[in-house]
């Protein structure tokens, strides 16, 4: 590293074959294309993870009205009410409500709290320590692509908590009187969220979801960590062969913005697209 | 039998006694990433203001500058930016500066495009008024921005700062690619020498979730104190 003059190569970012005569220890192409391949499977598959969940467990973060179910068969002989649990002439009811929107708090709460490469290796090292003998077994041995999968649930898992806030953001920047209208013409609480508050609140939240899987495009190179060949470990892995990382890490950075931009024009046509007469876009990237 | 079984024991149970032990170790770890965290809050957030200004000002190409800048470093994965000046910074500079200073500038040069974007939305939040009676004291562009802009855009922006500043925070684990020993990776060093990798990353977790949501709390307690005034 202590070289001052540095003999820029381009030529070694198109070794297809291993040549030495021409300096190719390894097919460089072949790498980079073969971890930006990488990379968009952990990125599109942790995605579809992250975007499931994640508007799953928003939507249950905006619920506050409570949701209440009468334990069947079950008298208490005293009267108690708390926000959970109530009793009413012996009979208990429960709100479920509140235990949904507890646990998505504390799901988001965990999973935005401790950082991303700790969670990938509490997955990867911890997790198949932890849950039975078989199961632990079954992810050690009988996974196919243990890094890989792995990689894929722990960012979207991590990524779903960052898409349940957008969701809840969304659900909640729309006017109660929305809420009230759509309960007003009969609908069941489920077809208030999928006819009247999710559609709207989706389009809201383009913008900051699209930054949110730009996240998780650029998270993944966090997987290189646990043995993950994808782009950004394809590039030092050429400059470990070759002494040429400027080059690669080049290619790399390239290849990258060239994603971001690509992505970031598709969904600003997606989001114009969509867009709703008399509305202005309240997300913000 | 006996021993293996007893072994097998240990081997599984959670050992206290390890965290116990490897506490100076990892304190050293930590005082490496916080000093890593505050170092680059500091001059993340002096070049991001700087980058604002830049892409706020009515020059054309300064502004483009800024602009293009910010989006070069939002569309980099941190980790590829930590590589690039690993390998560039002693290479620019002639000589070794050691692996902290690579990865400081690194940590700021990459920061400072999120913490410009926070400050342009700061910047933006002030009402032109405020611009324009400043101008009218008699201000000139220096003056207006360092005594009537700024400090109110500082101001409105310090929740979002703080939740920007959990968020390197949490980054700073990234080091661990280029083996610099922060928290993870005194802690990684441990855990494969004692082979106790779970009692040792879930310390971590359990540590950085501390932290972390103690920093998100004060945050939101700023949020509401802010949102009443």
């Amino acid at each position: 590293m202590a070289a001052f003059e540095y003999n820029w190569d381009w030529g070694i970012l198109l070794c297809t074959v291993e040549d030495s005569d021409t300096g190719c220890i390894g097919p460089y192409f072949h790498w980079i294309v073969e971890g930006f391949g990488w990379t968009v499977a952990v990125a599109s598959a942790a995605w579809v993870i992250a975007f499931s969940l994640g508007s799953v467990i928003g939507v249950l973060r905006t619920l506050d009205k409570p949701i209440l179910w009468v334990i069947p068969f079950l008298r208490s002989p005293i009267y108690f009410q708390t926000r959970a649990i109530a009793t009413s002439k012996g009979v208990v009811t429960i709100d479920i409500g509140w235990f949904l929107h507890g646990i998505s708090t504390v799901y988001v709460t965990i999973f935005r709290n401790v950082p991303l490469l700790v969670q990938l290796f509490l997955w990867y090292f911890v997790f198949p320590e932890v849950v039975s003998e078989e199961w632990g077994k079954w992810i050690k041995r009988d996974l196919p692509l243990p890094e890989f999968w792995t990689s894929v649930f722990a960012m979207g898992l991590y990524t779903a908590a960052r898409v349940a806030e957008q969701v809840r953001a969304g659900v909640n920047s729309i006017t109660q009187g929305q809420h009230y209208a759509a309960m007003a013409i009969g609908l069941s609480p489920v077809q208030v969220y999928r006819y009247v508050l999710l559609p709207v609140a989706y389009r809201i939240i383009i913008p900051p979801l699209t930054s949110d899987f730009l996240g998780v495009f650029k998270n993944s190179s966090l997987a290189l960590t646990i043995g993950v060949l994808e782009l950004t470990a394809m590039t030092r892995q050429i400059e470990e062969y070759s002494y040429q990382g400027f080059e690669a890490f080049t290619a790399a950075t390239v290849l990258y913005i060239v994603v971001t931009a690509i992505v970031m024009a598709a969904m600003r046509v997606v989001e114009r697209r969509f867009a709703m007469p008399g509305m202005i876009s309240l997300g913000a990237t | 039998m006996a021993v293996e079984a007893a072994t097998a024991v240990t081997e599984t149970g959670f050992d206290y006694h390890i965290v116990f032990h490897s506490i100076p170790f990892l304190a050293k770890g930590m005082g490496l990433t916080l000093i890593l965290t505050v170092a680059a809050i500091t001059g993340g957030l002096l070049l991001g203001t700087l980058l604002a200004l830049a892409r706020l000002a009515p020059i054309r190409w300064l502004a483009f500058t800024a602009g293009t800048y910010v989006n070069f470093f939002r569309s980099m994965p941190l980790i590829l930016v930590i590589f690039w000046f690993y390998f560039l910074v002693p290479f620019i500079l002639g000589f070794p500066v050691g692996d902290f200073y690579s990865v400081l500038v690194a940590f700021i040069m990459f920061e400072a495009a999120y913490y410009c974007e926070i400050m342009r939305a700061g910047i933006q939040s002030i009402k032109v008024g405020q611009v324009h009676a400043g101008e009218a004291l008699g201000l000139t562009y220096r003056q207006n921005m360092r005594f009537v802009v700024l400090p109110q855009a500082f101001r409105n922006m310090i929740p979002i700062l703080l939740s920007q500043a959990i968020v390197l925070f949490q980054d700073t684990a990234l080091v661990y690619v280029v083996g610099l020993r922060d928290f993870l990776y005194s802690a990684e060093i441990i855990a494969n020498r004692e082979n106790r990798l779970m009692e040792m990353f879930i310390t971590v977790a359990v540590v950085y979730f501390a932290m972390c949501l103690w920093g998100t709390l004060q945050v939101r307690k700023l949020e509401k104190k802010f949102a009443h005034e």
